[in-house]
């Protein structure tokens, strides 16, 4: 087992990346949808956004947010993101909720909730709500939803996670704030309930031209496995993902382990923690001692801003694994399919609105189905090249950055309307 | 070149689908939904899904539903062969589905309650179309506009126009034959398939149609 650097996850106010123009998009997706955005911000002059979340770094919110909040800028609505604050405690409880939304098993503690309601309290009162268009993402920051009394905002709830099975008590705990919300958006329309306000069905994207994403020389790919110490020449099957249960690492290594009793391969789990997610080091604690006698695998614990050798390590695979247990949308998912890579991942969540079981990647349900379509694959390259082409198309067509804007734009426009 | 009187007005539009609370398992409990949701709802499961759906067998949520969650192939072949094209009404294509299914169920008990491996989320469509600074006042002008409309607003101008109009045309066939008076060339357009291409492929069609008319 290769094992990297374990990085401390730090704690930071939101740094916006420097983005590139609307228009260097055109070339990805046509300036049709350029020109169409513009025409749709046109009819939003003089409004203004907020956006609230949970971290500044690391995860697929964060990493959407700074790529989404220079392009609001760009097209005329002023945005200001804010990332709540709170202590180890704090994100404890909000990881526990986490949990519990997706169904794993929940610990009832009533003093969470005080500690969970305190702590939002503390930061509704040193921010500001004074934007058109307020919106919250996650539950982490759910209660600042009550900062909107005697103010005119629209306000948005964009739930990212999996909330289809969710754990009762957590659910009608938090399900007050958001019916006070105007609107609310889901990745997925199972993740829905019945719930008073309008839910919209939004995927979330990726940018196509961020350093996660975007094309590389292949020298540099080189570089970054041989620095790892990778064998470029044999197939490379990688997870990137947090070191979280809910991706299950452990499930990915004996799935490995099933499909090296018949063909040679090496395993990359690489990932970082973030920092609203205290689990992180015991989870990869555990994947250590799983991968311990195995020179094959490699575990990357890689630092926040580890964008470009994340994007190497995806251009190297033979084959991209992601074996969530839940999944609210799985954006590593979509960042493979965009390299067009062979795509194995868990029916669960959002997953189904990208891949399309031998359409655009494979779908599997348990570890021996994850390793038998790893082996199909590895002996059958032309079917997974196929496979990354679809699936490529797909993300062009659904998911990336530029949907996300005119998405945002969409509902803020239908909620002027429905006011009027 | 042929110049029209009234210009042909380009407009952007987009939709965002809102989920709706019904969520029928059985395909008793479909029939019974599509026979009481709204127009928007039916839209949104059938026009506008024509539009994003390249990567599963059948265009028509419902049909796919019946395929992929009740494993009635049958039936979703049914389904998936009701043509929007022969609808300029909303109603008229809701009895149609609910006369297909339930024409299928008669006698099939077991597959009326038998329950779907996932719900059927009805849903609906919301609409925002925007005038765009485009206009056409000849076949040249309307195919550089055609290469300009993202694919939601081609879908817009040449699919969802069949309700707007009440004609089973599209808006730009609909504008030649009216403007141009050129009916042999609006019949042409509107015979691109939009079932069997994607919607880059139908602008392709478009512009190849109207290509060779141009100097006339």
């Amino acid at each position: 087992m290769y094992s990297a650097l374990d990085q401390p996850m730090s704690s930071q106010a939101p740094v916006q990346t420097s983005v590139p123009p609307l228009k260097d998009y055109a070339s990805i997706v046509g300036q049709p949808e350029i020109d169409e955005l513009w025409a749709l911000a046109k009819s939003l002059k003089n409004r203004t956004v907020k956006m609230v979340n949970s971290t500044a770094v690391g995860g697929g919110v964060a990493e959407i947010l700074n790529r989404a909040v220079p392009l609001f800028q760009e097209v005329g609505l002023p945005t200001q993101w804010d990332v709540i604050t709170g202590g180890e405690a704090f994100f404890s409880v909000t990881k526990a909720f986490h949990n519990a939304l997706h169904g794993l098993a929940y610990e009832d503690r009533p003093e969470w909730f005080d500690l969970f309601l305190a702590t939002n309290e503390e930061n509704r009162k040193r921010m500001e709500f004074g934007e058109s268009f307020v919106v919250i993402h996650d539950p982490q920051p759910l209660p600042l939803v009550r900062a909107r009394e005697g103010k005119h905002s629209h306000w948005i709830w964009r739930c990212h996670i999996d909330l289809s099975q969710p754990n009762e008590r957590v659910w009608e705990f938090l399900r007050p704030f958001v019916e006070k919300f105007d609107a609310s958006m889901f990745s997925s329309a199972a993740f829905t309930h019945a719930l008073p306000i309008p839910q919209y069905l939004i995927a979330p994207t990726i940018d196509p031209l961020a350093d996660k994403n975007r094309e590389l020389e292949p020298e540099f790919v080189r570089s970054v496995v041989d620095k790892f110490g990778i064998d470029a020449s044999r197939p490379i099957v990688s997870q990137i993902s947090r070191f979280d249960r809910l991706k299950d690492p452990l499930g990915v290594i004996q799935a490995y382990k099933m499909v090296k009793k018949y063909q040679d391969c090496q395993l990359v789990l690489a990932g970082g923690g973030a920092t609203d997610d205290p689990e992180g080091s015991v989870v990869y604690a555990e994947v250590q001692e799983a991968a311990r006698d195995d020179s094959d695998i490699f575990l990357l614990n890689l630092p926040p801003w580890s964008h470009l050798e994340i994007n190497a390590l995806q251009r190297a695979s033979t084959i991209v694994v992601q074996k969530s247990l839940r999944e609210g949308f799985g954006l590593t998912v979509t960042e493979a399919l965009w390299k067009k890579k062979p795509v194995v991942a868990s029916a669960v969540g959002g997953i189904f609105r990208q891949v399309f079981h031998k359409l655009t990647g494979m779908l599997v349900h348990s570890v021996e189905g994850c390793a038998y379509q790893i082996r199909y694959l590895l002996s059958n390259p032309a079917l997974a090249q196929r496979l990354g082409e679809a699936g490529h198309d797909h993300v062009k067509e659904n998911f990336l950055i530029t949907h996300t804007i005119r998405n945002y734009l969409l509902l803020f426009w239908l909620l002027e309307r429905n006011r009027q | 070149m042929k110049q029209a009187k009234e210009p042909f007005q380009f407009v952007a539009a987009s939709y965002l689908i809102c989920i709706g609370h019904d969520r029928p398992t059985t395909l008793r409990d479909l029939s019974q939904g599509i026979a009481k949701v709204s127009e928007a709802s039916i839209f949104c499961h059938t026009f506008h899904s024509l539009s994003m759906h390249h990567y599963t067998s059948y265009s028509s949520d419902f049909a796919q539903w019946a395929m992929a969650a009740c494993n009635e192939h049958e039936l979703a072949e049914r389904l998936g062969g009701i043509d929007v094209r022969q609808f300029v009404a909303i109603e008229d294509l809701r009895s149609a589905l609910v006369h297909t299914i339930d024409s299928y169920l008669h006698g099939r008990p077991r597959s009326s309650d038998r329950p779907a491996f996932e719900p059927f989320y009805f849903s609906e469509t919301r609409e925002i179309a925007l005038p765009l600074e485009m206009r056409a006042l000849n076949l040249t002008e309307l195919s550089e506009g055609i290469r300009r409309l993202s694919v939601q607003s081609l879908h817009f101008h040449f699919v969802n126009s069949r309700l707007r109009l009440h004609l089973r045309t599209n808006d730009f066939s609909h504008w030649i034959e009216r403007e141009l008076g050129f009916p042999e060339l609006a019949a042409r357009i509107d015979r691109v398939d939009f079932y069997t291409n994607t919607l880059q492929g139908v602008r392709d069609g478009i512009l190849e149609c109207i290509r060779p008319w141009i100097n006339r």
